[in-house]
């Protein structure tokens, strides 16, 4: 008997397993083994050569990686923060009773809804050197005085590709931290009140660290999305002006499929694994807590 | 009295904001699908055009004009490759989800799950490629399917699973103490009662299946087979000089996903939520 359910659940799970296995955790293996070794993506094919951590020490070394390491991480923690703020403060003023909130709560799933690539796209016609919208309104109010080449400029490009990302997924941390603020308990908030603490004072103390827990949940998951970032710099600037908006997953893709380096790619590859790793580790750890109240 | 007034004003006024912030760019959208050509490269811009003109939605969906049978098949391929992956992905975490929620699998596993979704896609794509290379596989609906069922899925088993975990289980052991099987309880007992939860996770499956484009970008490569994120992407490499055009595929292929979020927006927020609130 005891037998048969063990047996069962490993019945019950076998097709996740199979798929799972066959799609990351085999793929995953044969990229760690391609990372030690010097194979090219050739139409003849040529003997590969374990080469050992030869890849990882050029990897660890190339500034040009280093760059765009530098760069996913500034794009993952200005994005995913201000996206905290804003989904915080939304949740804040959408957790008020006023006319139109309802409609308003309704309205702001739509940029969620609307296709990353699509997204990259709209935002790309936006912000267009000589027909954008964003160009001609500025210049219409009197606030810039020649039109701009918004994701031409290396400098600033990266810094309006962050804005269309924190356009799109924000409404997801407006979502999770309403969701939190309806269990905030009422009582609480009016004692607090009664002794006299301030708006900000009770935000601080009480409602903060009330949704805190499925607020940085969110943000983690975020945080995980943001770092692997890819096809909103496809479509928008294809990692220029001069790499400047070249992420590290860009710039994987570029060594693997572009210079045909599979053996180096992978190595690179790897290396951003092991950095998602820590991250997903955080969320592990994080999540636990959560569960654990 | 004077103050309920002034925090209403304030609510009132960052609402406002939010909304003009929220819409205007979708409303910009719209508007350049229906403006002329020659108003959306006048300088300054015409923000409303003179004439609204729907041709160009008219030859998105005739596929007998160039962009559209481009359109359309994308289309197709895009419902066909996300409707599948997500109805294999519902199909393979429903047990596994009973596994974890009543047979004790564990939530160790369930995590190991979840973080293969984690991992960047970059780590996994050039075996993938090689596999399907071998296996002839590239350029089908078929291995995109299969890659999309895996990154479905995960996200898919916990949903499920945390939806069974409200169920009670005495309702399912009473059925299996009466004889019935594993299978019969799980089809009989368990899923008339999360068909809630089943919704919720088909529409979120769905949502992400139609929004993926790196996989789809390394497999797909003819006609026969880009999905519309791919498609789109190409619209905007050169050979569309209109950007109005750009616009209104932008615009229809928001259209499913958008309907499907606020119809469903209830499923959809407590699916997004589940788990990372509790209560």
């Amino acid at each position: 008997m005891v037998i048969n359910k063990r047996l069962e659940k490993w019945a019950l799970l076998s097709p996740a397993l199979v798929v799972l296995g066959l799609v990351t955790l085999v793929p995953f293996v044969q990229t760690l083994w391609l990372s030690f070794t010097d194979e090219r993506i050739t139409a003849i094919s040529k003997p590969v050569n374990w080469i050992g951590l030869e890849n990882y020490i050029y990897a660890i070394t190339d500034p040009d990686f280093i760059e765009a390491l530098g760069r996913t991480i500034y794009f993952t923690l200005t994005s995913v923060g201000i996206e905290g703020v804003l989904g915080v403060a939304v949740a804040l003023l959408l957790n008020q009773k006023f006319p139109g909130r309802n409609v308003l709560r309704f309205l702001i799933i739509l940029p969620w809804a609307v296709p990353t690539i699509v997204n990259a796209i709209m935002w790309r016609l936006i912000y267009h050197p000589e027909y954008g919208a964003l160009n001609s309104f500025l210049w219409q109010m009197g606030i810039i005085p020649d039109y701009q080449s918004w994701l031409g400029t290396p400098g600033r490009a990266l810094n309006m590709i962050i804005f269309a990302d924190i356009w799109k997924n924000f409404p997801l941390v407006v979502y999770i931290s309403l969701a939190a603020l309806q269990t905030v308990p009422m009582d609480l908030l009016q004692a607090s009140r009664i002794e006299g603490a301030g708006a900000w004072r009770r935000f601080r103390t009480i409602t903060l660290p009330w949704i805190m827990g499925p607020l940085l949940v969110v943000l983690v998951l975020r945080t995980i999305e943001a770092f692997r970032v890819f096809d909103i710099v496809y479509v928008m600037t294809r990692g220029g002006p001069s790499d400047s908006t070249k992420t590290a997953s860009f710039f994987v893709y570029q060594e693997y499929f572009n210079y045909l380096r599979s053996g180096s790619g992978a190595s690179y590859a790897v290396l951003l694994a092991a950095i998602s790793t820590v991250l997903i580790s955080i969320y592990y750890i994080g999540a636990r807590r959560q569960a654990q109240g | 009295m004077k103050n309920t007034n002034f925090k209403l004003f304030g609510l009132l006024s960052a609402s406002l904001i939010l909304v003009v912030f929220t819409l205007s760019p979708l409303i910009w959208l719209i508007i350049m699908s229906v403006s002329s050509a020659a108003e959306l490269t006048a300088k300054p811009l015409v923000w409303w055009p003179d004439t609204i003109d729907f041709s160009r939605y008219s030859d998105l969906l005739n596929m007998d004009s160039g962009s559209g049978e481009r359109f359309l098949m994308a289309l197709r391929n895009s419902l066909i490759t996300a409707i599948t992956a997500t109805l294999m992905a519902l199909i393979i975490s429903i047990p596994a989800a009973f596994a974890f929620s009543r047979r004790g699998a564990s939530l160790v596993l369930l995590f190991g799950f979840l973080a293969t979704i984690m991992m960047p896609p970059i780590t996994y794509i050039l075996p993938l490629y090689n596999i399907f290379g071998s296996l002839s596989l590239l350029n089908s609906s078929t291995a995109l399917a299969i890659v999309y069922c895996a990154m479905l899925l995960p996200f898919a088993t916990w949903l499920m699973k945390s939806n069974f975990d409200a169920i009670p289980a005495e309702l399912d052991q009473a059925s299996m103490l009466e004889g019935a099987s594993t299978f019969y309880t799980l089809r009989r007992v368990i899923l008339p009662l999360a068909l809630p939860a089943i919704a919720a996770t088909f529409m979120l499956s769905f949502l992400a299946a139609w929004d993926e484009f790196f996989y789809a970008l390394i497999f797909t490569s003819d006609l026969s087979t880009k999905t519309l994120p791919v498609a789109i992407a190409d619209f905007t490499a050169g050979r569309v000089t209109d950007y109005g055009v750009i616009a209104a595929v932008g615009v229809l292929a928001s259209l499913p996903p958008a309907i499907v979020a606020m119809c469903f927006q209830r499923f959809i927020v407590s699916g997004l939520t589940a788990g990372s609130v509790k209560g």
